[in-house]
């Protein structure tokens, strides 16, 4: 047996992982960052900063060019068994416009092959989640924008996933829908011990989501600093209204400026 | 007053092309009254009617017939094409091989072609429905080609980030995001089997091996019976409107809940 627990094994480990893209642009230099499981890691930085770009070598969908990841100490194909499983919701909420709500959230589990019984029990769980029991037997273009990202998240949580990884979902929103469905999001990460990599552009959405706060600066891509959010889960509208919350914003507006100041290319 | 009989939704998609149409036929009359315009030389829409009258029955054989060839096309192209289009896209290479004869099959004349087509294929019906399928097969290849292209990138990213297969991206990504092409290369297709079927009517016509309503034309200007030419031309006219509205509900009941094309607009 291992002498350290499970749930001490870190969900990712980036180690001096960077990306230089075909056309010979450094997307990323060589970072370092280990996220544990349980953590909610959010990504904030100036535009060319490499956010997505990490994301998405977290998420396996490409690939670094140099150096290593590994997912619960091991390869990729370690992701998808029970307790490692990955999930991605895109900035678009990308459904199917032809499909019902319901038939929407079921897609991953028809992919992979689950029988309808089962699969159908988890979509109404997944519904339920997110709020859109009422909406199952409708159209994608009957829903409004926040409703439909709500979809994308039910679809993402009907995997059962551990480690959420979200690439700005909400940044098409309103700031009212915003808050409302960040304040689902803590509740739900909270419940489910979900490990989050999150990308997002506002100050307020990483203080109020995240227990870690990655700052990112750009030319070349690279981790800038890091911002440790020590206020208790789960959180609500009161830590949104809290001085703590102020003050904890503008640190963190201070650290992402000198982040800006340090990605003007030389 | 006036106004909300025009916002009305029903009147205006029907009535209003309806009145249109009553008042190019009354002054057609008014013209060729006025005019004493002979009916061997153009035919006033009532004595079109009267020709009508005189022997709807052989008029309706003849329109039986050419639909018949019509529909039978109009399969033949759906069923082919679509086959043809899934063909072309699970491989480059099968449509760079193939692509060159499709296009060949549609800019070749199928005037000149129906002579040959006709004189090989020993049924006249199957004859004249291999032309129109010649014809009407070209939109649905190339629509329904283009529709099962045409993925939302998201969507495709996220099917291959779930691991599916190309059955399962075809069947669940492909063929629903095609459907709108798909449903439009329908409508010009179905006109498109129609004109072909009256095109080779006209050819086999000429062997006196045909019996549709182009077949009725050639016979009655051969007979300087113009009103009866002008009736059988009216019912090709009604026929090819008739399918393509049919096209146009089928796209509504497929397509009308989820796709903008069809999408009742809300105001």
């Amino acid at each position: 047996m291992n002498a350290i627990s499970e749930t001490d094994v870190p969900a990712v480990d980036i180690l001096s992982a960077e990306k230089v893209f075909a056309n010979g642009a450094r997307g990323l230099a060589p970072i370092q960052l280990s996220i544990r499981q349980g953590e909610f890691v959010s990504l904030i930085g100036p535009s060319g900063c490499g956010k997505s770009t990490l994301l998405k070598l977290i998420a396996n969908l490409i690939e670094p060019t140099d150096g290593k990841i590994f997912w619960w100490r091991g390869g990729f194909d370690r992701v998808g068994s029970a307790g490692r499983r990955l999930a991605f919701v895109f900035q678009d909420p990308t459904l199917m416009p032809w499909a019902k709500i319901d038939a929407n959230i079921r897609l991953p589990l028809d992919l992979a092959g689950l029988d309808r019984k089962a699969a159908d029990r988890r979509v109404a769980q997944a519904l339920a989640l997110v709020g859109l029991t009422d909406a199952a037997r409708r159209y994608p273009r009957q829903l409004s924008g926040g409703m439909r990202m709500r979809v994308s998240i039910a679809r993402a949580l009907v995997t059962e996933p551990n480690l959420l990884l979200m690439d700005e979902p909400f940044g098409a929103l309103d700031e009212f829908t915003r808050n409302r469905l960040d304040e689902d999001l803590v509740r739900l990460s909270w419940e489910r011990r979900l490990t989050n990599v999150f990308v997002t552009h506002s100050i307020y959405e990483a203080v109020f989501l995240s227990s870690r706060i990655v700052v990112m600066a750009a030319n070349p891509g690279r981790v800038f600093g890091e911002f440790t959010v020590d206020a208790p889960f789960p959180r609500g509208q009161d830590f949104r209204n809290s001085d703590r919350f102020a003050g904890l914003c503008r640190d963190l507006s201070d650290l992402l400026m000198q982040a800006s100041i340090a990605s003007v290319a030389a | 007053m006036m106004l909300p009989l025009v916002r009305n939704r029903w009147f205006g998609r029907v009535m209003a092309p309806l009145c249109v149409g009553v008042l190019v036929l009354l002054a057609w009359e008014w013209v060729c009254r006025a005019w004493a315009i002979p009916a061997y030389l153009f035919p006033r829409p009532t004595a079109v009617a009267h020709a009508f009258m005189d022997d709807w029955r052989g008029l309706l054989w003849a329109l039986w017939s050419t639909l018949r060839v019509t529909l039978k096309a109009f399969v033949a192209s759906v069923a082919l094409g679509t086959l043809v289009a899934l063909l072309f896209v699970q491989s480059k290479l099968i449509e760079i091989s193939l692509l060159p004869y499709v296009v060949l099959l549609q800019v070749t004349p199928i005037v000149a072609v129906t002579p040959l087509i006709i004189i090989l294929v020993k049924d006249t019906e199957t004859a004249l429905t291999l032309c129109a399928t010649v014809i009407a097969i070209f939109p649905v290849i190339s629509n329904t080609t283009i529709g099962l292209r045409t993925v939302d990138p998201g969507l495709a990213a996220y099917f291959r980030m779930n691991k599916a297969g190309r059955w399962a991206t075809l069947w669940r990504l492909q063929i629903p995001g095609a459907l709108p092409f798909f449903m439009a290369g329908l409508r010009i297709s179905v006109g498109l089997a129609l004109i072909g079927a009256v095109v080779a009517e006209f050819d086999a016509g000429t062997g006196g091996r045909s019996a549709g309503l182009a077949y009725e034309i050639m016979q009655a200007s051969f007979q300087l019976d113009i009103p009866r030419m002008f009736a059988a031309l009216a019912m090709i006219t009604v026929t090819g409107l008739v399918l393509f509205a049919l096209m146009v509900g089928l796209e509504k009941v497929l397509l009308g809940h989820w796709h903008e094309s069809s999408m009742e607009r809300e105001t």
